[in-house]
């Protein structure tokens, strides 16, 4: 039996989602293209394009499909800091004065976003003023309001809508209406949000989101930025000119599965998430009574309603940490089990890194190593997880003795 | 058995771990991650432990249909074997750190994390061999392949490692034979040329790192008389027995060639001479250990070869394990023990820091990590004391 408990990193294909993208796949033409078969590509696109869209609370000319989340965020990030200093010497490197080189960034985001803002840093200009998180991995408002001060140099926002990691769903009304009062444009990273809670571009007024189409159940390699009317991005990619602010061909099949899963996520948004929710919720009662010193790391859930202010956890999201145990021994120990899951950190060749995440809630380091991320999707089942919670106290003390024997060596000398 | 197959990314260890998976063991693959700088990629075919061996091992395993993971003992490895290379050439000794990394990383925490986790040992493609005499008890031998033998590495291994220890490519013939397999098992590191070299000096310039990590401060370079022949431009850069590189401004009265004789850290000196005075009569060292079942006559001395070098020839000796003290001029703390080795023949450049490996035939018996070493033809003493 394997049991696959980690669809934050990627969700299954969905059928009716293979069914929607390999027809697309078995059909030819451009979508730029005038003739006939362009003019059905083109059908093809846009039509996905207008269910990814109604699925995130935006506009079809709002949602510029990229090559996936990390385009998506890049776009975002960089694009957005870029036209905020147009002309005030972006591209001329660190030596011309920006008008607005700060960019207000929380600990905790995802990679792609740190990344980003600290490529901006070494080689736009960018002054990275960050934000702190409480224990639950939540941004602190005060210290975001304080990184903003009046606004005025500030290029943008960009912060995380729910933790990848910890599942902690951020204050995302709050933090754009701090910054919005001052001016300054919001980039959300809706990427794990995204199918599990109701992302709405226009009541949130975020300038712009980042989503993917394989953490809901569609094809990897396919993403989009929901880019504001109101607001513009720098290219990254220069060339035919097919999307605002993104060159390059349009891929509409890709589009056909993004809009096939986009509009089953949303239909199904409200049971999803309270299935997902009530399975989370055995998985962590089962941890907890079970498993000595495991600790829930992100906020206890409270209350399963999709768009409820009060959902401060992500219904699929269940992250531990196993005191004296290594991260990578769990892993080994439960994939040798059966089971798929994550350390939820960044990995550098196959080697889990402590959590920055993690680190970044005053979590301490070696604690931080023994962290466990269960990520449930829509084939899990209540069975799964018992059979989960059957080996896990059993693993747990395996994982410690071995991170035991590695303090206090016998055979050598 | 449960195996874990330690899997570099190389011919050997992907073939070792072939060997176990039809042999109908429980294997799994595990790449050590050792270097700090795993995102670097591997340059011609020196260093080891990049993302591209991570890759190669990963593949290899994918082949065997084993299952696969990485594990990172990088901050040990800084600490046990990068750490003690730098601190023992700092102290004018000239260590092996593939040694150290079989003694303190594979064959310990590798091992005992593995033993935790639920195998029953771990394998790799060192060429060696374990047999076990009458009563069961293992021990550690050469490979059948002279020419690729790395029994002297794994010299460090105690019987409670051995006893977890599997190496399946001890029996081959030669290191074409492994190649030849590989290809046949479709393995795509077949052709993948040997590592050598210190896997963490991946440009091979020992001497460049070593200044990089100590600093270099110009020295004066002396002959046995205490006579300064020369400058240096760092001690750490010479060992025992080197000749080349020397650039000494005085000739030799005799004109014959010189060698370095010894460095001395404290003072950052290197001291010159003879080739004669390069023998040496006697070695010994506190750290010591036996590779399986400990000689029976340890203490009244036994007869066996010793050996120097990972590739040196084994020659003739006695050895014996004395109270320490009792021998003149050991440095061994009052009460501890230390093994005594007297070739037949002086052995040449012989440095401390460096392991001598100690078989009676193709049978590794132990080691000892050299500290001192009593020269056949002892510097005069005229020889001013460093400060």
């Amino acid at each position: 039996m394997t049991v696959y408990l980690d669809h934050a990193a990627t969700s299954p294909l969905r059928p009716a989602v293979l069914d929607a993208y390999a027809a697309a796949l078995r059909t030819v033409g451009n979508p730029s293209s005038i003739h006939a078969d362009g003019q059905r590509a083109r059908e093809v696109l846009e039509e996905g394009r207008e269910r990814v869209a109604a699925s995130l609370g935006a506009d079809p000319m709002e949602i510029v499909f990229t090559s996936g989340g990390t385009e998506a965020v890049n776009l975002g990030i960089k694009g957005l800091f870029w036209a905020r200093n147009a002309g005030g010497g972006a591209g001329a490197g660190a030596a011309a004065a920006l008008p607005r080189p700060r960019i207000v960034v929380p600990r905790g985001e995802h990679h792609a976003t740190i990344d980003s803002v600290e490529w901006l840093e070494r080689h736009e200009g960018a002054e990275l003023c960050w934000v702190e998180l409480d224990a639950t991995g939540r941004v602190r408002l005060d210290d975001l309001a304080r990184a903003l001060g009046d606004g005025g140099d500030v290029a943008l926002v960009t912060a995380l809508w729910a933790n990848n990691e910890v599942g902690a769903l951020q204050p995302v009304d709050e933090i754009v209406a701090l910054a919005t009062a001052v001016g300054v444009p919001v980039h959300l990273d809706a990427i794990a949000a995204y199918g599990q809670v109701e992302v709405d571009a226009h009541r949130t007024g975020a300038a712009a989101i980042s989503v993917s189409a394989h953490k809901i159940g569609g094809p990897v390699g396919v993403g989009a930025l929901v880019l504001a009317r109101g607001w513009d991005v720098e290219a990254l990619l220069h060339g035919g000119g097919q999307q605002r602010g993104r060159s390059g061909t349009q891929d509409a099949a890709g589009a056909a599965g993004f809009g096939t899963a986009a509009a089953l996520a949303a239909e199904q948004l409200a049971e999803h998430a309270a299935r997902l929710a009530a399975l989370r919720d055995r998985l962590i009662a089962g941890v907890l009574a079970n498993v000595p010193r495991a600790v829930l790391r992100g906020p206890a859930p409270t209350g399963t309603a999709p768009g409820s202010a009060s959902v401060v956890r992500l219904p699929g999201n269940a992250h531990f940490t196993f005191d004296g145990c290594e991260g990578d021994s769990l892993l080994m120990l439960l994939d040798l089990e059966g089971f798929s899951v994550s350390t939820g950190s960044a990995c550098q060749a196959g080697v889990p890194e402590p959590s920055h995440v993690l680190l970044g809630m005053g979590v301490d380091p070696a604690t931080a190593r023994g962290a466990l991320r269960f990520t449930l999707g829509p084939d899990t089942t209540a069975d799964e997880i018992d059979a989960l919670l059957a080996v896990l106290p059993g693993v747990v003390d395996r994982a410690r003795s071995a991170g035991l024997a590695r303090r206090i060596p016998s055979l050598g000398r | 058995m449960r195996i874990l197959a330690a899997m570099s990314g190389g011919v050997d260890s992907a073939v070792a771990a072939a060997r176990l998976v039809e042999a109908g063991h429980d294997v799994v693959g595990v790449h050590l991650a050792l270097s700090r700088n795993r995102g670097t990629l591997r340059t011609g075919s020196r260093g080891c432990c990049t993302v591209e061996d991570a890759l190669d091992a990963r593949r290899a395993a994918n082949l065997l249909g084993i299952p696969f993971y990485v594990w990172d003992f990088s901050e040990r490895f800084a600490d046990d074997v990068v750490d003690d290379f730098i601190s023992e050439y700092a102290a004018g000794r000239t260590p092996n750190p593939c040694l150290r990394c079989n003694e303190r990383i594979k064959f310990a925490a590798v091992l005992e994390k593995a033993l935790a986790l639920g195998f029953d040992a771990v394998a790799t493609g060192h060429y060696a061999e374990i047999r076990e005499d009458a009563a069961g008890h293992r021990e550690l031998h050469r490979a059948a392949a002279w020419a690729k033998d790395q029994s002297y590495v794994l010299g460090v291994l105690t019987a409670a490692q051995l006893d977890h220890a599997v190496f399946p490519l001890g029996a081959t013939p030669s290191k074409d034979e492994v190649r030849a397999e590989a290809a046949a098992r479709g393995l795509t590191v077949a052709a993948k040329p040997d590592s050598y070299d210190i896997c963490f000096i991946p440009d091979g310039d020992t001497r460049g790192w070593l200044a990089d990590k100590m600093g270099a401060e110009p020295g004066e370079i002396l002959d046995q008389s205490g006579a300064k022949v020369g400058t240096h431009a760092g001690a750490h850069a010479f060992t025992v027995g080197q000749r080349k590189g020397l650039n000494l401004g005085v000739p030799a009265p005799d004109g014959r060639p010189r060698f370095v004789l010894e460095v001395r850290p404290s003072s950052n000196q290197v001291v010159v001479g003879p080739k004669e005075a390069l023998a040496v009569a006697e070695l010994a060292g506190a750290r010591f250990s036996w590779a399986g079942q400990p000689p029976v006559d340890a203490e009244a001395g036994f007869a066996c070869q010793v050996q120097v070098r990972a590739h040196g020839e084994p020659v003739p000796a006695m050895a014996r394990v004395v109270d320490a003290g009792v021998d003149a001029g050991s440095a061994a703390a009052a009460g501890a023990r230390e093994l005594v080795i007297r070739p037949e023949a002086a052995l040449d450049g012989v440095a401390p820091g460096q392991s001598a490996v100690v078989y009676v035939g193709t049978r590794v018996l132990g080691q000892v990590t050299i500290d001192r070493t009593v020269s056949a033809a002892p510097l005069p003493a005229a020889l001013p004391v460093p400060v």
